[in-house]
């Protein structure tokens, strides 16, 4: 069962690279960006057939490996 | 006095931290991340790279690899532990340091001379040191030092900041923060001040005619320390 999660920067964590993304988005045209947030995005195929299971499988992955909890929030949004 | 330095896939700075560590008088043993045994040491150390290529966060990876258990045991039970630059980072994710280390305000690799002001010297790393300011040499790119507003009460009311980037005269400014630290923070002490993390490299600084000779000044003194 394919599972995925989104790892974002928490809120006041300074976001350099989505900074100079938003600004070069802006020297091209694009001026109505409020903020950019840069952030990761995996796709985590697991040997598990229970939706709830391979959810908690990843979550688990998420808080121990995939995200650090001082400056990343996890979400896993979908499973297929 | 026995010390011991883990290489990790993508160490560089290790054989280096091996000829500081000799040079001083330490019996220096390498230890490969695979292994799960540390051999009997005085002092830890984490030597700077960029281990498993930095991917996912700096340090994330070597952080969970097999020798790091008998490291954080040996860390828990008060062993001496050093990380240096990618070996900072490494005790971060691995929870004996708090923080994390950003990339670096600007988005550049630094690679330069800095100045660092110690502070606190009621510990084994800096006890008995007859400077307060150093130069040492910073190469990095993720070392812009965070954490929460909570942790930061913590960490300076259990005075666990070791140094600071500061001007030759000890001054603490942004101006001169090479990469956007909080409270200019250039390395920090767990509670129990048996463990610490630093972006400067101490072992880069112990040839008097090639660098400087603040590097040999650290070691001497920790030598001296652990003795």
């Amino acid at each position: 069962m394919k599972v995925s999660a989104v790892i974002t920067l928490k809120k006041d964590v300074l976001d350099p690279q989505g900074k100079v993304i938003h600004e070069t988005l802006d020297g091209m045209g694009f001026n109505s960006v409020n903020e950019v947030r840069q952030g990761k995005y995996f796709e985590i195929d697991v040997k598990e057939n229970d939706p709830k299971k391979a959810k908690d499988l990843v979550e688990d992955m998420c808080k121990k490996l995939l995200a650090n909890l001082v400056i990343e929030n996890y979400k896993i949004i979908e499973t297929q | 006095m026995k010390s011991s330095v883990i290489t990790f896939p993508g160490s560089n700075c290790d054989r280096d931290m091996d000829v500081a560590l000799t040079k001083f008088g330490f019996k220096n043993k390498m230890v490969w991340h695979n292994d799960q045994e540390l051999p009997k040491s005085d002092l830890i150390v984490l030597p700077g790279g960029f281990s498993y290529g930095d991917y996912l966060r700096c340090g994330s990876m070597a952080s969970k690899s097999k020798i790091m258990n008998s490291v954080i045991n040996f860390a828990k039970s008060g062993g001496l532990v050093m990380g240096i630059c990618n070996g900072f980072q490494i005790l971060v994710e691995a929870g004996l340091v708090p923080g994390v280390l950003l990339r670096n305000k600007y988005l550049q690799f630094i690679c330069k001379n800095v100045h660092v002001k110690v502070d606190n010297k009621e510990n084994t790393f800096f006890k008995n040191l007859d400077k307060k300011v150093l130069e040492f040499h910073i190469a990095h790119n993720e070392g812009n030092y965070f954490c929460t507003n909570d942790q930061l009460k913590e960490i300076e009311d259990n005075n666990q900041i070791a140094i600071y980037y500061c001007d030759q005269n000890g001054n603490t400014n942004d101006q001169i923060n090479p990469n956007g630290s909080i409270k200019n923070i250039a390395g920090i002490f767990n509670k129990e001040k048996n463990v610490l993390g630093m972006m400067p490299h101490p072992e880069r600084m112990i040839d008097e005619s090639l660098s400087g000779e603040d590097g040999s000044i650290f070691f001497k003194n920790l030598l001296n320390n652990i003795k």
